[in-house]
């Protein structure tokens, strides 16, 4: 047998196991011998992708940034070669009470701000950064109160955004951050009560997740993994649902240019060092 | 794009409604009305509503620009992708030309009948899945009077008139009234097996056996409070009743089981019902039997109904159910029919009193009852294109335990 071309992904949900079951079977019904392992959290996934573990990682912007330190240090390198359409141009958005006095970015010193996640891209580093390029440091010009969920999981649960938001509502804090999708869905959900909160700040545009490939996995079977996710089409019905709980409507080719702000926060925040070494001390995963 | 180009596509203004707020809705009624690959200008001025836009556009499928200040959404086909190779389920109306299908499949799921079902939708193994196995052209017609006519015991008995009877015919009541319960048991449970496996798109023949489980309910109860009016517990089940009920039971075969049942048995029972409404000794009762024969009318012309469309699609089907009998009445030949108790409890109960003259009485109109019955049997079955010899020789089969 063929060896498999193996893929990691980190288990933030239950659903994550039917949905890469189903890719399997997908892989599997068009000739394609594909596995997959599941990790706990991000940081494992990459550095198994530096052990020969895995073949491809579905990582996390977070866990691009770290992959792609960790390659250059060992003079390796790595591709982010697919990613959702959803993963594209992304912004995390500042949101207040309606009733709130703050409309401006500057408004927020002295003020307790909500975060997600310690190892969150959207709903921490981003914003932590957006607001320093704005001449705001956490602990100096405003109070950071971090909502912290699953460590490891960069987020994808996004469990410390929504706690963030009912604690805007409860009063709590001042303001909080979420990524704009979730913003609306915590709308329909009703924890954001319609028309009772008010955006003040957005981020820059931000990708997402990407399918990273391992050093020295076999160039043929990235090329044809990438090959049958493009085909993978919203109008096939057997499709049509992993694509849904994936949350995505068509795979496109993957790019790295929408890594900067990422990658700068987590110098500036002293997440990981250049070579990818964690360096913050109060994450647990 | 050109500043002419944005001022001729269709443009809206959500004001100051946010995408929190439900204003996605006007979105997608303005996408709605361009074409595929079309381009709408949207404008507002909650605060963030560019943000929201994003986001609502990312998880929708559609590319979105910001053009001086505007926002342009081009409108993608992703949506239509539901819709291919979706299925059509007919049509809600069923008197509409093609309306119920011959065959439901199981991909037709839950939906509504007329619905178009997503590709991918689960199955669902609905055993009678089959036009001519179930329907009936009347059924639609037949659940409206039902429902019309549904009634609450509370107001339609006057469960406080006043009577008294004697303790004998007051235990008659009592024993027949643990043999009707019984019998609506059977009633009950046979539609009820037959709901759960019908494909609802048969919505009609679903709605109708819905309604004769819950009238069967009500009868099983207002029986029961009619026993227990005086103090009583029921009385006497017997073996032969019950097996004759359990044949009833076995019937795996809906158009066999209907014609058991609601043509040859509830078709015999509303003589029974009939009987007792003229002849029961008290009001409570007469009242009772009067109000249950008419539900159980509309159940027999459900039954009738049914077997006579498929009787003319499917002629042989008659052989079918001539066995039916037959096989019954073999299975039920070491039974002793209708049990001792509840013939002398009719006897008593249509006598009123414990004197010759009135026993007299009540044996004679036992006998009509009796009559009454096998001609009520014999009727339906020529009226269901049954040769006379045979018709009356079916009838005559039929069950001793009436039902």
């Amino acid at each position: 047998m063929t060896r498999p071309f193996v893929m990691g992904a980190v288990a933030y949900a239950p659903k994550v196991v039917t949905i890469w079951e189903g890719f399997k079977e997908y892989f599997r019904a068009r000739d394609f011998e594909f596995d997959f392992i599941l990790y706990s959290n991000y940081e494992r996934q990459v550095e198994a992708q530096f052990e020969g573990a895995i073949d491809i990682a579905w990582n996390s912007p977070l866990a691009w940034v770290r992959a792609e330190r960790m390659a250059r240090t060992r003079g390796q390198s790595v591709r982010a070669v697919a990613m959702r359409d959803t993963d594209c141009d992304l912004a995390s958005v500042l949101v207040v009470r309606g009733d709130s006095a703050i409309s401006e970015v500057s408004a927020l010193r002295g003020k307790i701000v909500g975060f997600g996640a310690i190892d969150s891209p959207q709903a921490n580093l981003i914003p932590l950064d957006h607001l320093r390029t704005q001449g705001l440091v956490a602990g100096r010009d405003y109070t950071a109160r971090r909502f912290d969920v699953l460590g490891g999981k960069h987020g994808d649960h996004i469990g410390g955004e929504r706690d963030a938001a009912l604690s805007l509502m409860a009063g709590e804090i001042d303001a909080a951050w979420m990524i704009d999708g979730n913003h609306l869905a915590f709308s329909r959900e009703g924890v954001l009560p319609a028309g009772a909160t008010r955006i003040v700040a957005r981020t820059g545009a931000y990708d997402h997740c990407n399918f990273t490939t391992s050093p020295g996995a076999s160039e043929e079977q990235v090329a044809r993994f990438v090959e049958l996710l493009m085909g993978m089409a919203w109008d096939d019905p057997e499709v049509r649902p992993l694509l849904e709980l994936e949350g995505l409507k068509a795979w496109r080719i993957g790019r790295t240019s929408g890594y900067a702000q990422l990658a700068r926060a987590v110098d500036d925040e002293r997440f990981y060092d250049s070579k990818g070494n964690i360096l913050v001390t109060d994450y647990r995963y | 794009m050109t500043a002419k180009e944005i001022f001729l596509s269709p443009i809206i203004d959500i004001e100051n409604l946010g995408l929190d707020a439900g204003a996605h809705l006007l979105i997608k009624h303005g996408l709605n009305k361009i074409p595929v690959g079309g381009e709408l200008l949207v404008t507002g001025n909650a605060p963030g509503w560019q943000a929201q836009l994003s986001a609502w556009c990312r998880a929708q499928g559609h590319p979105l620009t910001f053009i001086e200040g505007k926002a342009q959404i081009t409108r993608s086909d992703i949506h239509a992708g539901r819709c291919r190779g979706a299925t059509q389920t007919g049509s809600a109306d069923p008197k509409q030309n093609g309306a119920v299908h011959e065959h439901a499949w199981p991909c037709y799921g839950l939906a509504a009948r007329g619905a178009t079902v997503e590709a991918g939708a689960p199955e669902y193994a609905f055993r009678l899945n089959q036009k001519h196995e179930v329907w009936a052209d009347n059924a639609a017609e037949l659940y409206a009077q039902a429902v019309a006519a549904q009634w609450n015991p509370d107001q339609a008995i006057d469960w406080n008139a006043a009577f008294e009877l004697p303790d004998e015919v007051e235990n008659a009541v009592a024993q027949v009234m643990t043999y009707m319960i019984e019998n609506e048991n059977a009633a009950l449970v046979v539609p009820a097996r037959f709901l759960g496996q019908m494909h609802p798109h048969f919505r009609e023949v679903q709605a109708v056996l819905a309604i004769q489980v819950a009238d069967e309910a009500r009868h099983i109860d207002v029986f029961t409070r009619r026993l227990r009016l005086r103090g009583r517990e029921p009385a006497l089940s017997t073996a032969g009743g019950q097996a004759s009920l359990k044949t009833l039971l076995d019937e795996t075969d809906f158009s066999i089981a209907g014609f058991l049942l609601s043509v040859l048995g509830e078709g015999t029972f509303v003589s029974l019902l009939n009987f007792l409404h003229a002849h029961a000794p008290d009001p409570v009762t007469r009242q009772i039997a009067r109000l249950a024969a008419i539900d159980e009318g509309r159940h027999v012309a459900f039954g009738m109904a049914h077997l006579l469309r498929r009787l003319k699609l499917e002629p042989e089907f008659r052989t079918r159910l001539t066995h039916a009998v037959e096989t019954r009445n073999d299975a039920l030949s070491g039974t002793s029919g209708l049990n001792e108790e509840v013939f002398d409890a009719l006897i008593l109960l249509a006598a009123g009193e414990f004197t010759p003259a009135a026993i007299a009485t009540g044996y004679a109109r036992v006998q009509t009852l009796m009559t009454d019955m096998a001609e009520g049997r014999l009727a339906r079955l020529l009226r269901l294109g049954f040769e006379g010899k045979t018709a009356q020789r079916l009838a005559a089969l039929h069950t001793r335990n009436f039902m």
